[in-house]
């Protein structure tokens, strides 16, 4: 313990030199230097053709396509399985005997505390302003979509998983690629390796990127835009913010002080819950304007009336949003969702469902809604400053909310942090082993680049953050494209048993 | 009928009283005694990724601690008094779960002590053994 405490102040020490010179310059520097690769690595994951003059990203065509191709293989599971999902979320089936397991609520809960977050509000607003509020269709659309990719790679990820002799528990792309197409042949046991080795580099760039830096900016943002804006104190202490954050993530992921993520995965889903009803509460305000609101998207979604782009930019800003909000498709839910206490990894799968349902049917729909009703929408908006039109929407209505909006910015934020440093973790030892070693220097890359994205101006670093999270989706989908039998003889086995009634409903005390 | 009752117990020391009472009655009826330990857990609590992953290993070394340091103590030194005595532990809430025990065990009366909830806890949800007096399809005795 207290070396551990003696090396965080070390890092603390090292990192306020660092920021200090940041403050002078650096950071232009570094700017500059990082620029070109993350340039370079952004374009070549985003490289896009034209459709009808909008670039649309070839990886967001992936994961469409996929995304359709198996809602069509599982005859619409997204649908079929929405009251099973529901009740073995509920508890219905629990066995009595694995009580102290990770449930599948948990499971769920966990993931989720992953995903939503500034995706559902900042992203939301620059969709619907670049693309007028007919993004809301698509992006509902790509969200009913996605579910079936989230069913596919969270029963992957249970079914694969690894059960170390100490009990603890290893799942995630990693394992099925690798475990999963090793089935398949010798071949295709040399390419889920290439796959797994591929996926864990994109994830342990992701959870620098989006699942790291681009938080602790974003929620800094909204922190100064609250206090101030540029008039704020801390307008220009990105470094500060960050060390805060860092020593905080640090605290929890190095020191195992774990009451600080136990606490916060407690008031999350609370936030989460109080910015639906704050949502809601507007929406039902003017209710009278709703049925415009829903003309205004679909009349918006199928005529693109003033949109640069058309239809086509209206659907890219649509599918954009969703596939960026709920991460269907990218592979890092199946590592949480792999946690589950199961025997039969397709019910993980049902109930993975729930995640694109909630973060992009349930929270994407109902931020776009407010924004809206509320007609703060603005085409012209800059996209790093998505939250503040989300800020001003919900301000529109309730005064007060920019200060709750921003401590739940912060909080879900946090727990996004804490989520990502996890994959990527589990990337970074599959790659280069499971030791001490491995572990620490992880993680104190991870605190790096917490103050790293506090500090900086991230333009170009935003678009290599989002590029390799979604770098993940190729090797991830593409090794689900060949597991698609695995996942089809679980699923017939168990909705045959659940048809024939051989599951025993229990109740949940 | 042969009884058979089942006591719940917060830890080795706790309940005695209740441990009392409960041999009391087993020697009289030649019943079968539980002795129940139920370890705090809800399946509707938040967690981390990392806690997720670690918890079958944590429930697990839970479950031996729950065992040696509770369970074992009592029913050692019952099995002694030549009683014919079993040990039950399980996660979950303590009402619901030492209720499923029960049932599950065919226990024909459920012994508590008066003390075991935390006070803020006894003030809001009502304390175990009143839990179980409204809810449970046995007969409960709270002993003082």
């Amino acid at each position: 313990m207290l070396k551990l405490r003696v090396g965080i102040t070390t890092l603390i020490g090292l990192f306020a030199s660092f920021s200090a010179f940041a403050e002078n310059g650096i950071d232009e520097r570094i700017n500059l230097a990082i620029k070109p690769f993350a340039d370079a690595v952004a374009g070549a994951v985003f490289s896009s053709f034209p459709v009808a003059g909008v670039q649309i990203p070839f990886v967001l065509v992936w994961l469409i396509v996929a995304a359709t191709i198996f809602t069509f293989y599982f005859k619409f599971i997204n649908l079929r399985a929405f009251k099973h999902g529901f009740e073995l979320v509920r508890g219905d089936y629990h066995d009595p005997k694995a009580a102290g397991e990770v449930t599948h609520f948990q499971a769920l809960a966990t993931a989720l505390s992953g995903t939503v977050g500034l995706g559902n509000i900042a992203g939301v607003a620059v969709a619907v302003s670049l693309g007028g509020p007919g993004a809301t269709f698509w992006m509902i659309l790509a969200g009913f979509l996605g579910m079936s990719s989230k069913f596919t790679e969270c029963t992957l990820g249970v079914k694969y998983r690894n059960e170390l002799p100490d009990g603890t528990v290893s799942g995630g792309p990693m394992y099925y690629l690798t475990k999963g197409l090793a089935e398949k042949g010798t071949n295709f046991a040399r390419l889920g390796k290439v796959l797994a080795v591929m996926f864990a580099i994109f994830c342990v760039g992701g959870s620098f990127g989006g699942g790291n830096m681009f938080q602790a900016n974003q929620s800094f943002s909204q922190l100064v835009n609250v206090t101030g804006g540029d008039a704020s104190w801390l307008a220009d202490k990105g470094w500060l913010f960050g060390l805060v954050i860092a020593a905080l993530v640090g605290l929890v992921i190095m020191g195992g002080i774990k009451g600080i993520a136990r606490v916060t995965s407690k008031i999350v889903p609370f936030m989460a819950i109080v910015y639906v009803l704050a949502g809601l509460a507007i929406i039902l305000m003017n209710i009278k304007l709703v049925p415009s609101a829903f003309g205004a998207i679909f009349n918006g979604a199928f005529t693109a009336e003033g949109i640069g782009g058309g239809v086509i930019g209206v659907l890219f800003q649509g599918f954009k949003r969703a596939a960026f909000s709920n991460e269907a498709g990218v592979g890092s839910a199946a590592i949480a969702h792999s946690a589950v206490k199961t025997n039969r990894p397709v019910t993980e799968g049902f109930v993975a469902l729930y995640e694109p349902f909630v973060d992009t049917i349930v929270v994407c729909t109902i931020t776009a809604l407010v924004i809206i009703i509320t007609g703060t929408w603005d085409p012209s908006v800059d996209p790093s400053a998505g939250v503040q039109l989300t800020s001003r929407a919900f301000e529109s209505a309730f005064s007060w909310f920019p200060y709750v909006l921003t401590i739940a910015v912060l909080l879900f934020a946090f727990s996004t942090m804490i989520s990502w440093s996890y994959y990527g973790l589990k990337s970074w030892t599959f790659l280069f082993g499971e030791n001490k070693l491995t572990d620490a220097s992880y993680k104190i890359l991870f605190l790096f680049f917490v103050v790293i994205g506090s500090s900086m101006q991230l333009g170009s670093v935003i678009d290599f953050s989002d590029a390799m999270i979604f770098a993940m989706a190729f090797p991830n989908l593409l090794g689900c494209y060949f597991l698609l039998p695995m996942v089809k003889k679980e699923l017939d086995e168990y909705w045959a048993d659940y048809k024939s009634g051989k599951l025993v409903k229990t109740r949940l005390s | 009928m042969s009884s058979v009752l089942m006591v719940g117990i917060d830890c080795s020391e706790c309940g005695d009283r209740a441990i009392a009472y409960a041999v009391d009655q087993a020697k009289r009826s030649n019943s079968k005694l539980f002795i129940a330990h139920v370890i705090e857990w809800s399946p509707f609590s938040f967690s981390t990724v990392q806690e997720n992953f670690e918890r079958h290993k944590r429930r697990e070394e839970e479950l031996k601690r729950a065992n040696s340091e509770v369970i074992d103590p009592v029913v050692n030194k019952l099995k002694e008094k030549g009683l014919d005595v079993e040990g039950l532990v399980r996660h979950g809430n303590v009402a619901d779960t030492l209720h499923e025990l029960a049932i599950e065990n065919g226990v024909t009366n459920i012994i508590l002590g008066r003390q075991g909830t935390s006070k803020l806890k006894k003030h809001v949800f009502g304390s175990v053994g009143s839990q179980l007096v409204q809810a449970a399809e046995c007969p409960v005795t709270v002993v003082p």
